[in-house]
Protein backbone atom coordinates (compact mmCIF):
# COMPACT_ATOMS: atom_id res chain seq x y z
CA UNK A 1 0.00 0.00 0.00
CA UNK A 2 1.22 3.50 -0.71
CA UNK A 3 2.48 5.54 2.22
CA UNK A 4 2.21 9.31 2.39
CA UNK A 5 3.97 11.52 4.91
CA UNK A 6 1.54 14.03 6.39
CA UNK A 7 3.70 15.53 9.14
CA UNK A 8 7.46 15.98 8.77
CA UNK A 9 9.94 16.07 11.62
CA UNK A 10 9.73 19.88 11.74
CA UNK A 11 5.94 19.79 11.68
CA UNK A 12 5.95 17.46 14.68
CA UNK A 13 8.36 19.74 16.58
CA UNK A 14 6.21 22.76 15.86
CA UNK A 15 3.04 20.94 16.91
CA UNK A 16 4.63 19.76 20.17
CA UNK A 17 5.89 23.29 20.94
CA UNK A 18 2.49 24.79 20.23
CA UNK A 19 0.66 22.17 22.35
CA UNK A 20 3.07 22.84 25.23
CA UNK A 21 2.39 26.58 25.11
CA UNK A 22 -1.36 26.01 24.81
CA UNK A 23 -1.23 23.78 27.89
CA UNK A 24 0.63 26.50 29.81
CA UNK A 25 -1.81 29.14 28.64
CA UNK A 26 -4.87 27.08 29.57
CA UNK A 27 -3.37 26.23 32.95
CA UNK A 28 -2.61 29.87 33.65
CA UNK A 29 -6.22 30.76 32.90
CA UNK A 30 -7.40 27.96 35.18
CA UNK A 31 -5.14 28.38 38.20
CA UNK A 32 -3.16 31.59 37.60
CA UNK A 33 0.15 29.82 37.26
CA UNK A 34 1.81 28.23 34.24
CA UNK A 35 3.02 24.86 35.34
CA UNK A 36 1.68 24.79 38.89
CA UNK A 37 -0.34 21.71 39.81
CA UNK A 38 0.19 20.37 36.31
CA UNK A 39 0.71 16.68 35.55
CA UNK A 40 1.41 15.21 32.12
CA UNK A 41 0.54 11.54 31.79
CA UNK A 42 1.69 9.82 28.60
CA UNK A 43 -0.14 6.77 27.34
CA UNK A 44 2.34 4.07 26.22
CA UNK A 45 4.09 3.76 23.93
CA UNK A 46 4.36 6.96 21.92
CA UNK A 47 2.21 9.10 24.18
CA UNK A 48 4.95 8.76 26.81
CA UNK A 49 7.56 10.08 24.37
CA UNK A 50 5.33 12.96 23.33
CA UNK A 51 4.67 13.83 26.98
CA UNK A 52 8.43 13.95 27.56
CA UNK A 53 8.88 16.32 24.61
CA UNK A 54 6.06 18.55 25.81
CA UNK A 55 7.54 18.63 29.33
CA UNK A 56 10.90 19.72 27.92
CA UNK A 57 9.29 22.65 26.11
CA UNK A 58 7.40 23.62 29.26
CA UNK A 59 10.62 23.47 31.29
CA UNK A 60 12.28 25.78 28.75
CA UNK A 61 9.46 28.31 29.10
CA UNK A 62 9.23 28.06 32.90
CA UNK A 63 12.81 27.82 34.21
CA UNK A 64 11.86 26.77 37.76
CA UNK A 65 10.02 23.68 36.49
CA UNK A 66 11.77 20.32 36.23
CA UNK A 67 10.33 18.00 33.56
CA UNK A 68 10.46 14.94 35.86
CA UNK A 69 8.13 16.63 38.37
CA UNK A 70 5.41 16.89 35.74
CA UNK A 71 5.84 13.60 33.97
CA UNK A 72 4.17 10.26 34.43
CA UNK A 73 2.95 7.38 32.36
CA UNK A 74 -0.39 5.63 32.51
CA UNK A 75 -0.69 2.08 31.25
CA UNK A 76 -4.31 1.46 30.37
CA UNK A 77 -4.06 -2.14 29.12
CA UNK A 78 -5.92 -3.61 32.07
CA UNK A 79 -8.78 -1.14 31.63
CA UNK A 80 -9.46 -1.79 27.95
CA UNK A 81 -12.94 -2.90 26.90
CA UNK A 82 -11.64 -5.21 24.17
CA UNK A 83 -9.40 -7.48 26.25
CA UNK A 84 -11.55 -10.53 25.60
CA UNK A 85 -11.54 -10.18 21.83
CA UNK A 86 -7.88 -9.36 21.16
CA UNK A 87 -4.61 -11.18 21.71
CA UNK A 88 -3.16 -10.72 25.18
CA UNK A 89 -1.34 -7.43 25.39
CA UNK A 90 1.78 -6.86 27.41
CA UNK A 91 1.37 -4.67 30.47
CA UNK A 92 3.87 -1.89 31.08
CA UNK A 93 4.59 0.22 34.10
CA UNK A 94 2.44 3.03 35.34
CA UNK A 95 4.31 5.89 36.99
CA UNK A 96 2.58 8.76 38.72
CA UNK A 97 4.77 11.79 39.59
CA UNK A 98 5.52 12.16 43.29
CA UNK A 99 3.09 15.08 43.66
CA UNK A 100 0.21 12.69 42.91
CA UNK A 101 -2.85 13.64 40.88
CA UNK A 102 -5.29 14.73 43.59
CA UNK A 103 -6.51 18.26 42.81
CA UNK A 104 -4.03 18.56 39.94
CA UNK A 105 -4.75 19.39 36.33
CA UNK A 106 -3.94 16.17 34.50
CA UNK A 107 -3.17 16.29 30.79
CA UNK A 108 -3.38 12.90 29.10
CA UNK A 109 -1.02 12.68 26.13
CA UNK A 110 -1.43 10.21 23.26
CA UNK A 111 -0.23 10.05 19.68
CA UNK A 112 -3.47 9.38 17.76
CA UNK A 113 -7.06 9.97 18.80
CA UNK A 114 -9.34 7.56 16.95
CA UNK A 115 -12.34 5.76 18.49
CA UNK A 116 -11.81 7.36 21.92
CA UNK A 117 -11.81 3.98 23.65
CA UNK A 118 -8.22 4.28 24.83
CA UNK A 119 -9.06 7.59 26.47
CA UNK A 120 -12.15 6.11 28.12
CA UNK A 121 -9.91 3.39 29.57
CA UNK A 122 -7.44 6.07 30.69
CA UNK A 123 -10.22 7.97 32.49
CA UNK A 124 -11.18 4.76 34.29
CA UNK A 125 -7.57 4.15 35.23
CA UNK A 126 -7.21 7.70 36.58
CA UNK A 127 -10.13 7.05 38.90
CA UNK A 128 -8.06 4.44 40.70
CA UNK A 129 -5.21 6.86 41.36
CA UNK A 130 -7.06 9.83 42.73
CA UNK A 131 -9.33 12.73 41.92
CA UNK A 132 -7.80 15.28 39.59
CA UNK A 133 -9.15 18.84 39.54
CA UNK A 134 -9.53 18.57 35.78
CA UNK A 135 -8.51 16.14 33.06
CA UNK A 136 -7.46 17.40 29.65
CA UNK A 137 -6.40 15.59 26.51
CA UNK A 138 -3.52 16.37 24.16
CA UNK A 139 -2.97 14.38 20.95
CA UNK A 140 -0.60 14.75 18.05
CA UNK A 141 -3.15 13.59 15.48
CA UNK A 142 -6.94 13.56 15.63
CA UNK A 143 -8.15 11.28 12.85
CA UNK A 144 -11.89 11.34 13.58
CA UNK A 145 -14.26 8.32 13.72
CA UNK A 146 -15.07 8.74 17.39
CA UNK A 147 -17.20 6.02 18.98
CA UNK A 148 -17.55 7.79 22.34
CA UNK A 149 -18.32 11.37 23.37
CA UNK A 150 -14.66 12.32 23.81
CA UNK A 151 -12.83 15.34 22.40
CA UNK A 152 -9.23 16.53 22.56
CA UNK A 153 -8.35 19.88 24.16
CA UNK A 154 -4.98 20.23 22.41
CA UNK A 155 -4.53 18.84 18.91
CA UNK A 156 -1.37 18.81 16.81
CA UNK A 157 -3.19 18.22 13.55
CA UNK A 158 -6.68 17.24 12.50
CA UNK A 159 -6.43 14.57 9.82
CA UNK A 160 -9.67 13.47 8.21
CA UNK A 161 -9.14 9.82 7.28
CA UNK A 162 -11.09 6.84 6.08
CA UNK A 163 -11.46 3.92 8.46
CA UNK A 164 -9.33 1.69 6.23
CA UNK A 165 -6.31 3.96 6.41
CA UNK A 166 -3.62 3.48 9.02
CA UNK A 167 -1.93 6.38 10.76
CA UNK A 168 1.61 5.58 11.72
CA UNK A 169 3.32 7.95 14.15
CA UNK A 170 7.09 7.50 14.15
CA UNK A 171 9.27 9.20 16.75
CA UNK A 172 13.03 8.90 16.63
CA UNK A 173 13.23 7.66 20.24
CA UNK A 174 11.77 4.33 19.07
CA UNK A 175 11.70 4.52 15.25
CA UNK A 176 14.30 5.52 12.68
CA UNK A 177 12.64 8.83 11.85
CA UNK A 178 10.27 11.55 13.06
CA UNK A 179 7.17 11.53 10.89
CA UNK A 180 3.47 10.89 10.73
CA UNK A 181 2.71 8.58 7.82
CA UNK A 182 -0.66 7.62 6.41
CA UNK A 183 -1.02 4.21 4.75
CA UNK B 1 -0.01 -17.99 25.91
CA UNK B 2 -1.61 -21.41 26.12
CA UNK B 3 -4.93 -22.16 27.75
CA UNK B 4 -3.67 -23.92 30.87
CA UNK B 5 -0.72 -23.63 33.23
CA UNK B 6 0.08 -27.18 34.24
CA UNK B 7 3.85 -27.36 34.28
CA UNK B 8 6.65 -24.84 34.54
CA UNK B 9 8.26 -26.80 31.70
CA UNK B 10 5.49 -25.77 29.29
CA UNK B 11 6.67 -22.17 29.30
CA UNK B 12 9.12 -20.97 26.69
CA UNK B 13 11.78 -18.48 27.70
CA UNK B 14 9.82 -15.66 26.02
CA UNK B 15 6.55 -16.65 27.70
CA UNK B 16 8.22 -16.90 31.10
CA UNK B 17 9.84 -13.47 30.76
CA UNK B 18 6.52 -12.04 29.57
CA UNK B 19 4.73 -13.33 32.68
CA UNK B 20 7.47 -11.91 34.92
CA UNK B 21 7.19 -8.54 33.14
CA UNK B 22 3.41 -8.48 33.48
CA UNK B 23 3.86 -9.31 37.16
CA UNK B 24 6.11 -6.27 37.42
CA UNK B 25 3.18 -4.12 36.28
CA UNK B 26 0.86 -5.94 38.67
CA UNK B 27 3.18 -5.29 41.60
CA UNK B 28 2.71 -1.56 40.99
CA UNK B 29 -1.03 -2.09 41.36
CA UNK B 30 -0.42 -3.82 44.68
CA UNK B 31 1.39 -0.72 45.94
CA UNK B 32 -1.54 1.55 45.13
CA UNK B 33 -4.20 2.80 47.43
CA UNK B 34 -6.94 1.28 45.27
CA UNK B 35 -5.67 -2.20 44.57
CA UNK B 36 -8.20 -3.20 41.98
CA UNK B 37 -8.31 -3.62 38.22
CA UNK B 38 -11.45 -4.27 36.17
CA UNK B 39 -9.65 -6.75 33.90
CA UNK B 40 -11.45 -10.01 34.71
CA UNK B 41 -14.88 -8.57 35.43
CA UNK B 42 -17.56 -11.17 34.83
CA UNK B 43 -15.17 -14.12 34.85
CA UNK B 44 -15.67 -16.85 37.43
CA UNK B 45 -12.64 -18.50 38.98
CA UNK B 46 -12.93 -21.54 41.23
CA UNK B 47 -10.22 -22.35 43.75
CA UNK B 48 -10.41 -26.10 44.07
CA UNK B 49 -8.29 -27.12 47.05
CA UNK B 50 -8.18 -30.81 47.93
CA UNK B 51 -5.09 -30.28 50.03
CA UNK B 52 -4.42 -27.81 52.84
CA UNK B 53 -2.81 -24.53 51.94
CA UNK B 54 -2.46 -21.08 53.48
CA UNK B 55 -0.22 -19.06 51.23
CA UNK B 56 -1.20 -20.38 47.82
CA UNK B 57 -4.93 -20.27 48.42
CA UNK B 58 -4.96 -16.80 49.94
CA UNK B 59 -2.57 -15.56 47.29
CA UNK B 60 -4.73 -16.84 44.44
CA UNK B 61 -7.85 -15.46 46.09
CA UNK B 62 -6.34 -12.00 46.52
CA UNK B 63 -5.02 -12.06 42.94
CA UNK B 64 -8.44 -13.00 41.57
CA UNK B 65 -10.20 -10.35 43.61
CA UNK B 66 -7.75 -7.62 42.61
CA UNK B 67 -8.55 -8.43 38.99
CA UNK B 68 -12.31 -8.23 39.74
CA UNK B 69 -13.05 -11.89 39.00
CA UNK B 70 -15.86 -13.66 40.84
CA UNK B 71 -14.21 -16.09 43.22
CA UNK B 72 -15.56 -19.39 44.48
CA UNK B 73 -13.55 -21.17 47.14
CA UNK B 74 -13.84 -24.87 47.39
CA UNK B 75 -12.03 -27.00 49.91
CA UNK B 76 -12.46 -30.73 50.11
CA UNK B 77 -13.27 -30.51 53.79
CA UNK B 78 -16.94 -29.61 54.18
CA UNK B 79 -17.84 -30.42 50.56
CA UNK B 80 -19.40 -33.46 48.91
CA UNK B 81 -15.90 -34.84 48.40
CA UNK B 82 -16.11 -36.03 52.00
CA UNK B 83 -19.27 -37.90 50.99
CA UNK B 84 -17.23 -39.69 48.33
CA UNK B 85 -17.80 -37.54 45.24
CA UNK B 86 -15.18 -38.17 42.56
CA UNK B 87 -12.93 -35.57 40.92
CA UNK B 88 -14.89 -36.10 37.71
CA UNK B 89 -18.26 -35.32 39.26
CA UNK B 90 -16.82 -32.34 41.12
CA UNK B 91 -15.32 -31.02 37.88
CA UNK B 92 -18.54 -31.48 35.95
CA UNK B 93 -20.44 -29.65 38.66
CA UNK B 94 -18.06 -26.71 38.27
CA UNK B 95 -18.53 -26.85 34.51
CA UNK B 96 -22.31 -26.76 34.93
CA UNK B 97 -21.94 -23.70 37.16
CA UNK B 98 -19.88 -22.01 34.44
CA UNK B 99 -16.33 -21.64 35.74
CA UNK B 100 -13.94 -19.79 33.42
CA UNK B 101 -10.90 -21.03 35.26
CA UNK B 102 -10.12 -23.61 37.92
CA UNK B 103 -7.17 -23.34 40.24
CA UNK B 104 -6.49 -26.82 41.54
CA UNK B 105 -4.38 -28.15 44.40
CA UNK B 106 -4.49 -31.91 44.82
CA UNK B 107 -2.45 -34.53 46.64
CA UNK B 108 -2.32 -36.74 43.53
CA UNK B 109 0.43 -35.98 41.02
CA UNK B 110 -1.14 -35.27 37.65
CA UNK B 111 -4.55 -34.18 38.96
CA UNK B 112 -4.36 -30.84 37.11
CA UNK B 113 -3.35 -32.62 33.93
CA UNK B 114 -6.34 -34.97 34.15
CA UNK B 115 -8.68 -32.02 34.62
CA UNK B 116 -7.17 -30.19 31.64
CA UNK B 117 -7.33 -33.09 29.18
CA UNK B 118 -10.45 -34.96 30.21
CA UNK B 119 -13.08 -32.73 28.59
CA UNK B 120 -14.94 -32.65 31.91
CA UNK B 121 -14.40 -28.96 32.02
CA UNK B 122 -13.83 -26.29 29.35
CA UNK B 123 -12.20 -23.53 31.36
CA UNK B 124 -8.51 -22.84 31.95
CA UNK B 125 -6.79 -25.05 34.51
CA UNK B 126 -4.06 -23.64 36.73
CA UNK B 127 -1.97 -26.11 38.66
CA UNK B 128 -1.53 -24.87 42.22
CA UNK B 129 0.41 -27.95 43.30
CA UNK B 130 -0.24 -31.58 42.42
CA UNK B 131 1.23 -34.17 44.78
CA UNK B 132 5.00 -34.32 44.44
CA UNK B 133 4.88 -33.27 40.80
CA UNK B 134 4.72 -29.53 40.08
CA UNK B 135 3.86 -26.11 41.44
CA UNK B 136 4.47 -23.75 38.51
CA UNK B 137 3.23 -20.48 40.05
CA UNK B 138 5.64 -21.01 42.96
CA UNK B 139 8.52 -21.39 40.49
CA UNK B 140 7.43 -18.20 38.72
CA UNK B 141 7.26 -16.20 41.92
CA UNK B 142 10.65 -17.56 42.99
CA UNK B 143 12.16 -16.52 39.66
CA UNK B 144 10.47 -13.11 40.00
CA UNK B 145 11.88 -12.67 43.51
CA UNK B 146 15.41 -13.58 42.36
CA UNK B 147 15.19 -11.27 39.37
CA UNK B 148 14.00 -8.39 41.54
CA UNK B 149 16.78 -8.91 44.10
CA UNK B 150 19.45 -9.19 41.40
CA UNK B 151 18.36 -6.60 38.83
CA UNK B 152 16.19 -4.25 40.91
CA UNK B 153 14.43 -1.61 38.83
CA UNK B 154 16.15 -2.88 35.68
CA UNK B 155 14.31 -6.21 35.93
CA UNK B 156 11.80 -5.95 33.05
CA UNK B 157 12.88 -7.97 30.02
CA UNK B 158 15.69 -9.72 31.90
CA UNK B 159 16.17 -13.46 32.43
CA UNK B 160 18.33 -15.21 35.04
CA UNK B 161 21.32 -16.11 32.90
CA UNK B 162 24.29 -17.34 34.89
CA UNK B 163 22.57 -17.15 38.29
CA UNK B 164 23.61 -20.06 40.51
CA UNK B 165 20.74 -21.50 42.52
CA UNK B 166 21.18 -24.17 45.18
CA UNK B 167 17.99 -26.01 46.14
CA UNK B 168 18.51 -27.81 49.44
CA UNK B 169 16.65 -30.49 51.33
CA UNK B 170 13.66 -32.71 50.65
CA UNK B 171 13.91 -32.84 46.85
CA UNK B 172 12.16 -36.21 46.73
CA UNK B 173 8.78 -34.88 47.87
CA UNK B 174 9.14 -31.36 46.53
CA UNK B 175 7.00 -30.11 43.67
CA UNK B 176 8.61 -26.72 44.24
CA UNK B 177 12.04 -28.15 43.38
CA UNK B 178 10.71 -29.87 40.25
CA UNK B 179 8.99 -26.78 38.90
CA UNK B 180 11.92 -24.56 39.82
CA UNK B 181 14.57 -26.62 38.01
CA UNK B 182 12.42 -26.55 34.85
CA UNK B 183 11.70 -22.84 34.91
CA UNK B 184 15.10 -21.69 36.17
CA UNK B 185 16.95 -23.67 33.51
CA UNK B 186 14.60 -22.22 30.86
CA UNK B 187 15.59 -18.78 32.14
CA UNK B 188 19.29 -19.61 31.92
CA UNK B 189 20.06 -20.14 35.61
CA UNK B 190 22.28 -22.94 36.85
CA UNK B 191 20.47 -25.24 39.30
CA UNK B 192 22.16 -27.37 41.98
CA UNK B 193 20.25 -29.89 44.08
CA UNK B 194 21.73 -30.61 47.49
CA UNK B 195 20.20 -33.39 49.56
CA UNK B 196 20.90 -36.58 51.43
CA UNK B 197 20.71 -39.51 48.96
CA UNK B 198 17.55 -40.75 50.68
CA UNK B 199 15.74 -37.51 49.83
CA UNK B 200 16.64 -37.55 46.14
CA UNK B 201 14.62 -39.61 43.67
CA UNK B 202 16.23 -42.94 42.78
CA UNK B 203 16.65 -41.82 39.20
CA UNK B 204 17.53 -38.14 39.13
CA UNK B 205 19.04 -38.20 35.64
CA UNK B 206 16.07 -36.34 34.14
CA UNK B 207 16.63 -33.29 36.32
CA UNK B 208 18.15 -30.20 34.78
CA UNK B 209 20.28 -29.81 37.86
CA UNK B 210 23.65 -30.86 39.24
CA UNK B 211 23.49 -33.13 42.29
CA UNK B 212 25.44 -32.67 45.52
CA UNK B 213 25.44 -34.66 48.74
CA UNK B 214 27.27 -32.27 51.05
CA UNK B 215 25.87 -28.85 51.84
CA UNK B 216 29.00 -27.16 53.23
CA UNK B 217 31.17 -28.46 50.44
CA UNK B 218 28.70 -27.25 47.82
CA UNK B 219 28.46 -23.77 49.43
CA UNK B 220 32.26 -23.52 49.45
CA UNK B 221 32.92 -24.73 45.90
CA UNK B 222 29.92 -23.38 43.99
CA UNK B 223 29.33 -20.09 45.88
CA UNK B 224 25.63 -19.90 44.94
CA UNK B 225 23.80 -16.60 44.41
CA UNK B 226 20.58 -18.06 45.75
CA UNK B 227 19.99 -20.76 48.35
CA UNK B 228 16.48 -22.17 48.40
CA UNK B 229 15.66 -24.26 51.46
CA UNK B 230 12.84 -26.78 51.06
CA UNK B 231 10.38 -27.81 53.71
CA UNK B 232 10.80 -31.28 55.07
CA UNK B 233 7.44 -32.76 54.08
CA UNK B 234 6.78 -35.03 57.02
CA UNK B 235 3.18 -35.61 55.89
CA UNK B 236 4.41 -37.37 52.76
CA UNK B 237 7.06 -39.45 54.49
CA UNK B 238 6.04 -43.05 54.92
CA UNK B 239 9.49 -44.37 55.77
CA UNK B 240 12.44 -43.05 57.71
CA UNK B 241 14.61 -40.95 55.44
CA UNK B 242 17.07 -39.69 58.06
CA UNK B 243 17.97 -40.78 61.59
CA UNK B 244 16.77 -37.86 63.71
CA UNK B 245 15.49 -34.34 63.23
CA UNK B 246 18.36 -32.96 65.29
CA UNK B 247 20.87 -34.61 63.00
CA UNK B 248 19.05 -33.34 59.93
CA UNK B 249 19.01 -29.79 61.29
CA UNK B 250 22.76 -29.98 62.01
CA UNK B 251 23.83 -31.40 58.63
CA UNK B 252 21.20 -29.96 56.29
CA UNK B 253 19.62 -27.05 58.08
CA UNK B 254 20.51 -23.47 57.21
CA UNK B 255 21.86 -21.64 60.23
CA UNK B 256 23.74 -18.49 61.14
CA UNK B 257 27.10 -20.17 60.48
CA UNK B 258 26.19 -21.17 56.96
CA UNK B 259 24.62 -17.75 56.37
CA UNK B 260 28.00 -16.20 57.18
CA UNK B 261 29.69 -18.49 54.66
CA UNK B 262 27.59 -17.15 51.77
CA UNK B 263 28.81 -14.33 49.58
CA UNK B 264 27.46 -10.91 50.52
CA UNK B 265 24.93 -10.61 47.72
CA UNK B 266 23.48 -14.08 48.17
CA UNK B 267 19.87 -14.53 49.30
CA UNK B 268 18.08 -17.32 51.16
CA UNK B 269 14.64 -18.38 49.98
CA UNK B 270 12.00 -20.69 51.41
CA UNK B 271 8.64 -21.47 49.80
CA UNK B 272 6.97 -21.75 53.21
CA UNK B 273 5.59 -22.96 55.50
CA UNK B 274 8.89 -23.08 57.38
CA UNK B 275 9.85 -25.68 59.95
CA UNK B 276 11.83 -23.25 62.07
CA UNK B 277 14.78 -24.95 63.72
CA UNK B 278 14.67 -27.83 61.28
CA UNK B 279 15.62 -26.88 57.70
CA UNK B 280 16.07 -23.19 58.54
CA UNK B 281 16.89 -21.49 61.84
CA UNK B 282 15.32 -18.30 63.14
CA UNK B 283 18.43 -16.16 62.58
CA UNK B 284 18.41 -17.00 58.87
CA UNK B 285 14.65 -16.85 58.46
CA UNK B 286 14.46 -13.36 59.98
CA UNK B 287 17.63 -11.95 58.43
CA UNK B 288 17.44 -9.26 55.72
CA UNK B 289 18.87 -11.81 53.28
CA UNK B 290 15.84 -14.03 53.67
CA UNK B 291 13.16 -13.38 51.03
CA UNK B 292 10.39 -15.44 52.61
CA UNK B 293 7.91 -12.59 52.96
CA UNK B 294 8.91 -11.01 49.64
CA UNK B 295 8.07 -14.33 48.03
CA UNK B 296 4.58 -14.15 49.49
CA UNK B 297 4.09 -10.56 48.31
CA UNK B 298 5.40 -11.38 44.84
CA UNK B 299 3.14 -14.44 44.72
CA UNK B 300 0.10 -12.19 44.41
CA UNK B 301 1.61 -10.26 41.48
CA UNK B 302 2.67 -13.46 39.70
CA UNK B 303 -0.75 -15.04 40.11
CA UNK B 304 -2.41 -11.89 38.80
CA UNK B 305 -0.08 -12.04 35.79
CA UNK B 306 -0.88 -15.72 35.17
CA UNK B 307 -4.63 -15.18 35.48
CA UNK B 308 -4.44 -12.19 33.15
CA UNK B 309 -2.37 -14.09 30.59
CA UNK B 310 -4.65 -17.12 30.60
CA UNK B 311 -8.04 -15.46 30.85
CA UNK B 312 -7.86 -12.38 28.71
CA UNK B 313 -7.37 -12.37 25.01
CA UNK B 314 -8.20 -14.73 22.21
CA UNK B 315 -6.58 -18.10 22.08
CA UNK B 316 -5.69 -20.08 19.02
CA UNK B 317 -8.15 -22.92 18.62
CA UNK B 318 -5.61 -25.74 18.88
CA UNK B 319 -4.88 -25.50 22.59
Amino acid sequence: MSARTVLSSDDIDRAVTRIAHEILEANTALQKSGAKNLVLLGIPTRGVLLAERIAKVIARAEPDVKPEDLLGRLDITMYRDDLASNPTRPVTQTLIPSQGIDDKVVVLVDDVLFSGRTIRAALDALNDFGRPRAVKLAVLVDRGHRELPIRADFVGKNLPTSREERINVQLNETDDQNAVVIE
Amino acid sequence: MTKHLLSAGDLSREQAIEILDIAEGMSNVNDREIKKLPTLRGKTVVNLFFEDSTRTRISFEVAEKRLSADVINFSAKGSSVSKGESLKDTAQTLEAIGADAVVIRHSASGAANVLAHSNWIQGSIINAGDGTHEHPTQALLDAFTMRKRIHGAQSPGKALDGVKVAIVGDILHSRVARSNQLLLSTLGAEVHFVAPPTLLPQNASGFKAALHYNLDEMLATEKPDVVMMLRLQAERMNASYFPTEREYARIWGFNAGRLGALKDSAIVMHPGPMNRGLEIDAVTADSPRSTVLEQVTNGVSIRMAVLYSLLSGERSADV
